[in-house]
């Protein structure tokens, strides 16, 4: 069974106006936080890497409004969007991007390791595939603790090649666990097309059959969609039925990361997705339904006003202490490993 | 006391952990209806049922990092990786993800699990299932490292592993299995990070890990009854934390450290300890520091290469006599 997208447009009317304000706001916050973080980058405030998600927020807004405040997310290095979408801290993503005192790790991790306990954000992944299995781990845990909840694990195409994808998608199987895994495919592998280095065409939903699944192939730039089909199997997972395997079919705005220009794309694809920018689609759809310009633009200004004040708090705070390189290695809080 | 073999303890180890805490859930490769290929787990199944002893499939990425997952979720997993060697297919489960995630997230992510695995030579099976790889682990900052040498031991050490709040990997001996020894009855938890005096001496200080502990002790013997030479051997246990403290105040008593390892010879733990002597305690040293290692090679199979290429009692006694006399 394939799930595609018109099936799920006609359902999209039971959303409700709140929820899909939320699926907006959300977008935008993701939107405007990500072009924030590329202009600090651009400034040399924001140092090491970043790997943006400029028009994939469509997946990490929607499983947020979907998922329950204790439900688990695992992200890879391409996180911002993902923890922000937990409710995480502007100011503490902003700041951990730029190594200061006020970021979600103190500056101890860095722009791929965002994490977020107190909200469910159980890490920021940045070997690719390796979160699939500890994000299987956790909703044993659910499971095993009768607790509900549910495990979403989000991670790209190119991650469908590598072996702990095969053994996490087994796993969760076998032992039916409550465990989303969202592919996000952006059609690109870092620097190379996926469908040059993948033997089938959808890398995930295709494979999911292998671990007998059912292929979910939704469009990733429709965040009613991706919604819709977030709160179907995360209710399925919840109540028992076992994991899923979700693609979500979206293109990345930007490169693979800060490094990579991206001119390995054709002439007239990033135009062609532009036209289909998750934000662009849901703000006339939202218009469409009734919602008034007013209304949306509050949204964004309102928005906007949060990234300023983000990042003015972001930038007013300290670089981290330096007793921190000795500490939080172990529990005890510290660093020896001799008496 | 009760004499068990070390696979018997092994399995009491567990079974006393998991009795006493309903989050401990143990899993891995054949462990649960088999009882695990070396036999160590047999009877966990059937004591604490499918919920809670799983067997799993030959997926040890996922093995470890599934504990991962329950660890930072609020489960005590303790999984097993059939043999040392085998760590390497998780190797980024181990040193990436356990090993670092508490560092990265400020202390945000917590990780009480326990990797037991089956470590070092002497069954034949070849380098693929027989090296001694406890070094690999103490290399990396985040991960606990222990490595019991007796019954008594294993059990002991598995229990405080599972009640560590860190990763901690057991390396428990294969060659030492089917040996017996008296372990105390009751709870029975040891503590990481202690080395044990096991035979104190004046010329020389020993110092060993695992099955390297029985040979020294061996080889004492025969330095003592055949050529006067008395020897300390020191069980060092817990590579991370290592007793420091211990094994300084042995080598200042004798005034000589010899090492005997079976872990290959570049930067095997014993080169650490010889570090640190050299920094902490070389005016207390009358002689050079004796390294005794398996050679910087991958290890062979037949009976004589193998028994050959790791430290033997007999190659303990020649190499003490030549270098410390």
């Amino acid at each position: 069974m394939k799930t595609t997208a018109k099936g799920k447009k006609a359902a999209a009317d039971e959303i409700g106006r709140e929820t899909r304000l939320e699926l907006y706001r959300l977008q935008v916050e993701l939107r405007y936080c990500e072009k924030r973080a590329h202009d600090l980058f651009l400034q040399n405030l924001v140092k090491g890497t970043s790997h943006l998600s400029l028009g994939q927020e469509a997946i990490a807004a929607a499983f947020g409004v979907a998922m329950r405040p204790d439900d688990w997310t695992f992200c890879t290095y391409r996180g911002h969007a993902h923890t922000l979408a937990r409710g995480a801290s502007m100011t503490g993503v902003l700041g951990e991007l730029m190594g200061r005192s006020c970021g979600l790790l103190a500056g101890k991790g860095g722009s791929m390791h965002l994490t977020d306990v107190g909200r469910g954000v159980m890490g920021s992944y940045a070997i690719i595939g390796a979160h699939l299995p500890v994000a299987a781990g956790a909703a044993l845990s659910a499971q095993y603790r009768g607790t509900e909840q549910v495990s979403v694990c989000f991670f790209g195409d190119g991650t469908t090649n590598i072996g702990a994808f095969h053994e996490a998608l087994n796993f969760a199987k076998v032992w039916k666990l409550p465990v989303i895994f969202v592919c996000e495919n952006n059609l690109y592998m870092e620097y190379t097309p996926i469908d040059q280095v993948t033997a089938v065409e959808h890398p995930a939903a295709d494979r999911a059959s292998a671990y007998s699944m059912e292929s979910i192939l939704v469009d990733g730039n429709d965040a009613d969609e991706v919604y819709l089909t977030a709160l179907k199997y995360i209710g399925r997972a919840r109540k028992g039925g076992g994991p899923a395997l979700i693609e979500a079919k979206t293109y990345r705005h930007s490169g693979h990361s800060r490094a990579d220009p991206a001119k390995y794309r054709p002439e007239g694809e990033l135009e062609k997705w532009l036209e289909r920018d998750p934000l662009t689609l849901y703000r006339k759809r939202l218009l469409k339904l009734g919602v008034t310009e007013g209304t949306l633009t509050d949204i964004e200004s309102q928005t906007m006003r949060k990234v300023e004040q983000a990042t003015a708090e972001a930038k007013a705070s300290p670089p981290p202490a330096l007793d921190l390189i000795e500490k939080d290695v172990w529990a005890d809080g510290g660093a020896a490993w001799r008496n | 006391m009760a004499e068990l073999t070390y696979r018997e303890a092994v399995a009491a180890g567990i079974a006393q952990e998991m009795e006493r805490d309903e989050r401990v859930l143990f899993f891995g490769e054949d462990v649960a209806a088999a009882g695990g290929v070396f036999k160590a787990t047999v009877g966990l199944l059937e004591k604490f049922g499918p919920r809670r002893v799983r067997d799993c499939p030959i997926s040890e990425q996922a093995i470890v990092g599934a504990a991962m997952g329950a660890a930072m979720t609020g489960l005590r997993p303790i999984a097993e990786i059939m043999f040392s060697d085998f760590l390497a297919v998780c190797w980024d489960m181990v040193a990436n993800e356990i090993a670092k995630a508490r560092y990265m997230t400020n202390g945000q992510l917590q990780l009480p699990l326990v990797i037991r695995t089956a470590n070092g030579a002497g069954s034949r099976f070849g380098a693929q299932h027989s090296q001694a790889v406890e070094n690999w682990a103490m290399a990396v900052p985040g991960l606990k490292v222990v490595a019991p040498a007796t019954p008594a031991d294993v059990k002991g050490l598995i229990a405080a592993a599972v009640r560590d709040p860190d990763p901690v990997i057991v390396f428990e001996q294969k060659s030492l299995y089917a040996t017996k020894g008296e372990v105390p009855d009751g709870e029975h938890v040891d503590e990481l990070g202690k080395a044990k005096v096991l035979r104190q001496g004046k010329d020389c200080t020993i110092v060993a890990l695992a099955l390297m502990v029985h040979r020294a002790l061996a080889a004492a013997e025969v330095l003592e009854k055949e050529h006067g030479i008395s020897c300390t051997v020191v069980d060092v246990r817990s590579l991370v934390p290592l007793d420091t403290r211990t094994i300084l105040s042995e080598v200042a008593k004798t005034g000589r450290l010899v090492t005997v390892e079976e872990n290959p010879r570049l930067c095997g733990w014993g080169a650490e300890i010889a570090s640190i002597v050299a920094d902490e305690c070389f005016w207390d040293l009358d002689g050079p520091v004796v390294r005794i290692t398996t050679p910087h090679v991958p290890l062979p199979s037949a009976d004589q290469l193998e028994d050959n290429t790791i430290p033997s009692v007999a190659r303990i006694v020649r190499e003490i006599l030549e270098k410390i006399d």
